[in-house]
């Protein structure tokens, strides 16, 4: 795998690693495997780390070491041996009250894809996702991949409020927005676990390179585990 | 212990300190001053030594901030051309001032430089979230509230204790004016965008526009196109060119989005997008192709050249010609 890999320039005080021009699980786990490592090589002229689909970005401080001892310490991450695996992650249950009134778009999405209601539901809860990255707004994580039956583009005119919670498609990903936000994704339910909570420890169910499975819950469940009904989702 | 009252917080007032770093897991964005050479000039003025570069200070865009104090603190305001009033008369910029109890502070609006900062000896005491008080408005993340401050505000100062006045000479401030030569670490994409259009990126003068804020800066100019429709997403550092497909570059600053899939074509060095984030719709801006090493030099030779600088001492109340 080393040989696919490339080091590029970023900016003044980042090198972004590629590990990949492709998301799949098993690159995913190898951006998790070195993001785990930098920390201890690079102390504390690690200055961040943004782990995403293919690719790591490392930040670094500038003023207290070089670029090239920051490319020898991604070098020795990239030569570690210890095996790693994809499936390494945290396995988060999440719950979805799914319906056309807690997903605006099921229907449409379901005629779309040549399926129905049920089957989409059923679907969506057969994947496990993993979590490739987060980013977007505090606590979106991007989950990969849906079933390709469920690929649908995003809606031609994003939303101008999408609900807190709202579980949602866009290609092949899938995501609970964490808080209220425009957004231009297909919503298909409801997820009442709260995706982003600053004054909780942990403020995040999942981290990058958990895994994710979704269970199907009914309104009054959803209501139960402290779900909020957002009112008309237009 | 002071307290400042906001009675207005003008176009737009912030709390920041030198931003929030290591929370990018959780998808939140590093925040802290868009001038930090100014900020760190405040602090500096307010004799808040080793916290010059991390204390809680106000960030003021565009000016009409008004605030009073119920006790005597030491306040410095720096950053770009806002008229500043102690009780109506005129006080400096880049300098200390003393503020008794009752005073109150205001910031005009600037015609020449947007942001101005507003430091308090002491810094402003501040609960932190994720390790850092930088408000974040679109994250609804810090300061007070995770909200831009608003009249009616209060916000806990040290009381004066005593302290040299100081002045940074008026050669060693920096220059605003209404262009900017970016600097820019050319890598990310780069090799994406054919010879001629790296050309005209480079050689183009390009304007801001009315999107220019804390997330980055949109720009207006010849359009330059990469060979890529997209790219997976990948994480964004500060200063990131960016090219959507209508080939208008934004860059990225202090409040961007971590992860995005535009091509990037390079990003500016930090030290630029101070001046940057001080210019206004309609200013003019050019870009210069740098290399990593040469940005390492620059930055070390700043760096080193500012622990040089010491601000003169003045008497209190001193007003330049």
């Amino acid at each position: 795998m080393e040989s696919q890999t490339r080091i590029q320039v970023a900016g003044e005080n980042a090198l972004i690693i590629y590990f990949g021009s492709v998301a799949s699980a098993a690159i995913s786990a190898h951006v998790q495997h070195t993001a785990r490592l930098l920390p201890e090589l690079m102390g504390p002229h690690l200055i961040d780390l943004i782990p995403s689909y293919a690719s790591l970005l490392v930040l670094f401080d500038p003023l207290s070491c070089e670029p090239a001892q920051v490319c020898h310490w991604i070098e020795q991450a990239l030569e570690d041996e210890t095996s790693f695996g994809d499936t390494d992650g945290t396995l988060v249950e999440l719950p979805v009250w799914y319906s056309p009134e807690s997903g605006p778009d099921l229907e449409a999405l379901a005629t779309g894809a040549g399926l129905s209601v049920d089957e989409v539901i059923q679907l969506h809860q057969a994947t496990e996702y993993r979590v490739y990255a987060i980013g977007f707004a505090p606590g979106f994580a991007y989950l990969g991949e849906v079933d390709a039956r469920l690929t649908t583009p995003r809606l031609a005119t994003p939303r101008r409020r999408v609900p807190q919670g709202a579980v949602a498609i866009a290609d092949r990903q899938t995501a609970v927005y964490p808080a209220p936000s425009p957004g231009g994704w297909n919503l298909i339910g409801l997820c009442p676990t709260p995706m982003f909570n600053p004054h909780a420890s942990p403020s995040m169910p999942v981290s990058v390179g958990d895994r994710v499975r979704f269970t199907a819950i009914d309104r009054q469940q959803f209501l139960d585990l402290g779900g909020q009904l957002p009112g008309e989702i237009r | 212990m002071a307290m400042v009252e906001i009675l207005h917080p003008g176009l737009l007032s912030l709390l920041q300190d030198a931003g929030r770093f290591g929370q990018h897991r959780f998808g939140l964005t590093s925040g802290g001053p868009l001038d930090p050479e100014a900020f760190y000039w405040a602090n500096q003025l307010c004799d808040n030594g080793a916290h010059a570069g991390s204390a809680t200070a106000i960030e003021a865009s565009i000016g009409g901030l008004k605030l009073r104090v119920d006790a005597p603190v030491r306040v410095a305001v720096t950053g770009g051309e806002m008229p500043v009033t102690i009780n109506g008369a005129s006080a400096p910029r880049w300098q200390t001032l003393p503020l008794q109890a009752g005073d109150t502070l205001e910031l005009g609006y600037s015609k020449l430089g947007s942001r101005c900062y507003v430091a308090f000896a002491g810094g402003l005491q501040v609960e932190p979230q994720f390790g850092s008080t930088a408000t974040v408005v679109r994250e609804g993340i810090g300061g007070l509230r995770g909200a831009a401050l608003q009249k009616g505000d209060t916000i806990i100062a040290s009381t004066d204790t005593g302290g040299p006045c100081l002045r940074l000479p008026p050669a060693r401030r920096p220059h605003y004016t209404h262009r900017a030569t970016l600097r820019v670490v050319t890598g990310y994409q780069l090799e994406h965008f054919s010879r001629e259009q790296q050309r005209r990126f480079f050689q183009s003068t390009y304007e801001v526009s009315e999107r220019c804020d804390r997330m980055g800066y949109r720009l207006l100019g010849p359009p330059v196109q990469s060979q890529l429709d997209g790219i997976l997403s990948e994480g964004i550092c500060l200063g990131a060119v960016q090219i959507p497909p209508d080939g208008q570059p934004i860059v990225l600053l202090n409040d961007r989005q971590t992860i995005g899939g535009y091509p990037k074509i390079g990003s500016v060095l930090s030290l630029d997008l101070a001046r940057l984030a001080q210019l206004m719709p309609g200013d003019k801006v050019n870009f210069a192709e740098i290399d990593m090493d040469l940005a390492q030099r620059i930055l070390h030779l700043y760096y080193n050249f500012r622990r040089t600088i010491t601000p003169d001492l003045i008497a209190p109340g001193f007003t330049e010609e």
